[in-house]
């Protein structure tokens, strides 16, 4: 879980590389609460060959990334 | 993530029209945007500084932030938060003006006299990118500023509320401030043109999430060269412009608002490149975001207009050559860009965790 709440790109993306590059897990849920985080992370997720689903809940967005 | 995004080109066209028009209109030579140069000038308008030929309450720096702000409630993006260094945000946003002025122009200044043929303008893009580069050495071994939170909206409303109460008294009581009879200052298009243009492109520049530091940051962290593009249609754009209207010139000498002092245009653009790879975004963003609702944002541009106040008061800004003398950066002003160099050293050392500064 990466919660990237409050922090604005790259620093999402960051976390979120390390992450995925550190443990390449078939599953990650990233909290961020910025629409332009939301959209790079689930870019770069996509890049790296994740599915990204993402639900709304009051101005965040958790973003559940799966393989 | 190599797929270009059209948005951001298109906005970096736009962005590069709208330059070439505002220069047409008025504004000085490789000028149509140069947020450094605007906030500088609406400090000298504003009694902050007193170098005469750079006093103008720019409309373009107003049409930004609002433009911004009324995309981003449109989108229901607008969101205030603060929180997130403030303080240190504030003497960074100093710093990166006075490496700003040392070159004479931030990034989009910058990419504007690449276009009009001003190669001291390519010779600081070395700098620039050198700069960015250290950051994202920084950002990779952990650098953060920690996280915002959210904010009553009034607090996100700051700056565009500022700077239209600013631009309503420039309107109403003009008597209030001062304006350049000569120089850049004096030299402007239409008020009223200048802030609709801005509105546009601070509104497309939200959307789009421009920024002209994180074209660069992103290539190098990420191979992500979906900023980059708008980087380079702002580039190609205004370089059309400027052949069509006969105004490109390629060279180092007679550049306008230039110098050729190439160490300290290279050193003052990493100041501003590592400075706003640590801020999050180059000038414009900074604009873009404190429109957005984004507090620390606001607080930075507070940093960069009193920065340019120092700037100017302390003698610290680069002087454009003329047919008389050379210009450059004076010992007061490369004494500061170091001192700036420090600055963001310290900020970064002090902002990385300790585990990963040991790993």
């Amino acid at each position: 879980m990466v919660d990237a709440r409050g922090l604005l790109c790259p620093m999402p993306l960051v976390m979120v590389r390390k992450e995925l590059e550190g443990s390449n897990p078939d599953t990650l849920e990233v909290l961020v609460d910025d629409a332009g985080a939301r959209e790079n992370v689930t870019r770069f997720a996509e890049s790296r060959g994740y599915k990204v689903a993402c639900t709304e809940d009051n101005g965040d967005y958790r973003l559940v990334l799966s393989k | 993530m190599k797929k270009i995004n059209w948005l951001v080109v298109a906005t970096g066209g736009l962005v590069g029209l709208a330059a070439v028009v505002l220069t047409l209109l008025g504004n000085p030579a490789n000028m149509g945007f140069c947020i450094a140069c605007f906030l500088r000038d609406i400090a000298g308008a504003t009694g902050m500084h007193g170098a005469a030929v750079v006093q103008y309450f720019r409309p373009e720096i107003v049409g930004l932030v609002v433009g911004a702000f009324i995309m981003a409630v449109a989108t229901k993006e607008f969101r205030a938060k603060a929180g997130s260094a403030p303080a240190v945000r504030f003497v960074m946003g100093a710093f990166v003006m006075i490496g700003a002025l040392a070159f004479l122009g931030c990034p989009l200044r910058m990419v504007l006299r690449m276009a009009g043929g001003d190669l001291n303008a390519w010779v600081a893009l070395l700098g620039f990118a050198g700069g960015i580069a250290i950051g994202v050495v920084c950002l990779n071994k952990g650098f953060s500023l920690k996280r915002a939170y959210d904010a009553a909206p009034a607090e996100g409303a700051v700056l565009p509320v500022v700077l239209t109460g600013l631009f309503l008294l420039f309107l109403i009581v003009p008597s209030l401030f001062k304006f350049s009879e000569k120089g850049p200052g004096s030299m402007h298009a239409p008020v009223l043109v200048a802030l609709l243009i801005a509105i546009v492109v601070g509104a497309l520049a939200q959307k789009a999430r421009l920024c002209m530091a994180g074209g660069l940051r992103d290539a190098i962290m990420f191979k992500d060269f979906k900023l980059l593009f708008g980087f380079v249609a702002i580039f190609l754009v205004a370089l059309v412009g400027n052949l069509i209207l006969g105004k490109f010139k390629l060279g180092f000498a007679g550049q306008p608002v230039a110098h050729s002092d190439h160490l300290w245009s290279i050193l003052g653009m990493a100041l501003v490149g590592w400075g706003s790879v640590l801020l999050g975004g180059c000038p414009l963003r900074q604009l873009i975001l404190a429109g957005s609702g984004n507090g620390d944002s606001a607080v930075t541009v507070f940093g960069m207009i009193v920065g340019a106040a120092f700037a100017h008061n302390f003698g610290l800004a680069g002087a454009a050559a003329s047919a008389d003398a050379a210009g450059g950066v004076g010992i007061k002003g490369r004494i500061a860009v170091v001192i700036g160099l420090v600055v963001m050293a310290a900020i970064a050392y002090f902002n990385i965790p300790k585990k990963s500064k040991e790993a």
